[in-house]
């Protein structure tokens, strides 16, 4: 099968799903990486080491900046002119939004945020969580090209070897009036990304109101109640930095007001899949569990013994996390060296 | 400005959602409207308290899914329309946004389409983009900050590093995260009134369009396999001794 990856980056720096999808491309035959952006060989070169056959490469100052319609549009074209029979992109904001213009373009489906999938012959049948993971469904689309989207994480990225070559092939940008305009990013709010993070600590009401701390004099009840919960989220960010993991919230601290909501996890947050997480006084609302319920290793700690994450939990701990927390730290410090 | 607000009706998040002979039920949960679309109805009636305006709301589905309209009614929206065919069951997403994109283009002079970043049942987040793309309009998209200004807009979109701060001019598709600020409530006079609202009915022949072909198909939808886990409780004497044994057993699964 023919199958086209589009490599999703930041500033010439891929997201890893985007090589977890060359990876998954090279199980089905020749692999052509679509690498699109300005300043940016060194991407295809690494695409070449992760596995491609062939780049194609959009190298231009009109790429410079990411821009759905301007991408969608020199993607399309290609894709017209040459018709591959699969295009593979990860699930990243930037890869949801493209696959969806260009099966617009292309006037053919998308089967997104896929988990697994097979082939026969040329039609691929995919896996895809629904519902937040509380149901799967299996996805077939009749028209071509297919279009799917990987969900990070979901499949192995393939290792990396040095000096591997290709062919190269330069291509144009689609030349069009795109009014849509870049005028800077604020990545003060960035950190370790949950959808990445092969490590997630996470925090729930229960970190949030430690009854044995007294707020500074001067403060209302609410700035009281937001100091508290701030102190508490303290300590899991110190356990989250220990582990480099990124810190996750439930939804009752984002809709507080304790956590901004990049944190949040579940339903209607972010659905994660990491190797350990650290569940810190959440007791584990459904929404909460269908967002993290495919994590590899979990860990519950909370001071209820009945609280439904012991459910899902390979490791718990009931007892006082405000002590339990900073001595976890602590142990991981001395152990990791870190 | 005239602005349309795209929702849809979903089972409430906390439904427990199965599978039960091959068909999906989540059991007596209520119906509500997808609570990402009430981020997009906010924003919708924000947009037109500063600028002056009418903001519809538009959803597809049968008679049941006017409760949706009716709350978006009550919190304050001017109109609604309910698209309701026969033929249209078991859509995907690009034939979702063609019939949504010959609603706005049927509303007329549309400036601003505002959707939930995605719906909480399929989780495709595709109909926001494909509806602009067939629209020819910018996809903003992911948006917490939205500023007008005459017909050019300024949003600030969440992306993995980040905000991107983007420009771009009406009309244009607007999807949002819960960043933008919470949803109001319905008031006790908005509820009243979308009680007595007459809700306009849209076939496809009044759309003036065939039905769309969708070309996902689902051949099997199934309960997850279930997580056989056991939990080992960890104690000890004391924080410390639990940490340590905690820490040895973490390190001992060999993922981090």
């Amino acid at each position: 099968m023919n199958t086209w990856v589009y490599i999703d980056h930041f500033k010439g720096n891929a997201l890893p799903a985007s090589w977890e999808a060359v990876g998954v491309g090279k199980t089905l035959g020749n692999v052509t990486a679509l690498v699109f952006g300005s300043g940016i060989e060194a991407l295809a070169k690494a695409a070449f080491e992760y596995g491609a056959d062939e780049v194609l490469l959009a190298d231009e100052a009109a790429l410079a900046d990411y821009r759905a319609e301007a991408y969608a549009t020199t993607l399309s074209k290609l894709s017209a002119e040459r018709t591959p029979d699969l295009l593979l992109f990860p699930t990243t904001t930037r890869g949801r939004e493209l696959a969806g213009m260009v099966a617009i373009d292309l006037r053919t489906g998308v089967m997104v945020d896929v988990t697994s999938l097979e082939a026969t012959g040329d039609k691929i049948t995919v896996t895809r969580p629904i519902y937040a993971g509380k149901l799967l469904t299996k996805e077939t689309c009749s028209s071509r090209p297919q279009i799917i989207t990987l969900r990070g994480r979901a499949f192995p990225k393939p290792a990396q070897q040095a000096g591997k070559s290709g062919t190269l092939t330069k291509v144009d940008a689609a030349t069009g009036d795109f009014p849509t305009k870049v005028e800077g990013y604020n990545t003060s709010e960035g950190g370790v990304s949950l959808t990445d993070a092969s490590v997630i600590v996470s925090g729930g009401r229960g970190v949030s109101n430690n009854p044995a701390l007294t707020p500074p004099a001067g403060l209302d009840e609410k700035q009281a109640e937001i100091w508290r919960a701030q102190q508490g989220f303290a300590l899991v960010k110190d356990l989250a930095s220990v582990l480099g993991a990124a810190v996750g919230a439930s939804r009752a601290t984002v809709d507080a007001g304790y956590v901004p909501y990049i944190h949040q996890v579940g339903q209607t947050g972010k659905v994660v899949s990491p190797d350990v997480y650290i569940a810190c006084g959440i007791s584990g609302a459904i929404q909460h569990l269908a967002g993290m319920r495919t994590s590899k290793v979990i860990v519950a700690i909370n001071k209820d013994p009945e609280a439904p994450i012991f459910k899902l939990a390979r490791y718990g701990v009931v007892g006082d996390l405000f002590q339990i927390i900073p001595a976890l730290t602590a142990a991981f410090k001395k152990k990791t060296g870190k | 400005m005239k602005i349309v607000v795209c929702i849809k009706q979903v089972p409430d998040s906390t439904a427990k959602v199965v599978v039960e002979q091959g068909k999906v039920s989540w059991g007596d949960a209520p119906l509500i409207m997808n609570p990402w679309d009430e981020y997009a109805v906010e924003a919708a009636l924000q947009q037109k308290e500063a600028l002056g305006g009418s903001v519809t709301a538009v959803t597809i589905g049968d008679e049941s899914t006017k409760e949706t309209l009716k709350r978006a009614l009550a919190m304050g929206a001017d109109g609604a329309i309910l698209i309701c065919d026969p033929a249209l069951v078991n859509m995907d997403t690009q034939a979702t946004a063609q019939v949504l994109a010959a609603a706005i283009q049927k509303t007329g002079g549309v400036d601003m389409a505002f959707f939930g970043r995605q719906a909480i049942d399929g989780d495709a987040g595709l109909v926001p983009v494909q509806t602009a793309r067939l629209l020819g309009w910018p996809a903003l998209t992911l948006a917490s900050v939205i500023k007008i200004e005459g017909s050019n807009v300024r949003v600030e979109r969440g992306v993995e590093e980040g905000r991107q701060i983007v420009t771009a001019k009406l009309p244009a598709v607007f999807s949002l995260t819960k960043d933008f600020g919470e949803p109001r409530y319905p008031s006790f006079m908005g509820i009243r009134k979308a009680s007595r609202a007459e809700i306009p009915t849209w076939s496809l022949a009044k759309l003036g369009i065939a039905a769309p072909a969708s070309v996902i198909a689902w051949p099997e939808i199934m309960n997850p396999p279930s997580r056989e886990v056991t939990c080992e409780f960890i104690t000890g004497s004391s924080p410390e001794e639990i940490a340590e044994t905690l820490a040895n057993k973490i390190l001992a699964e060999k993922v981090l």
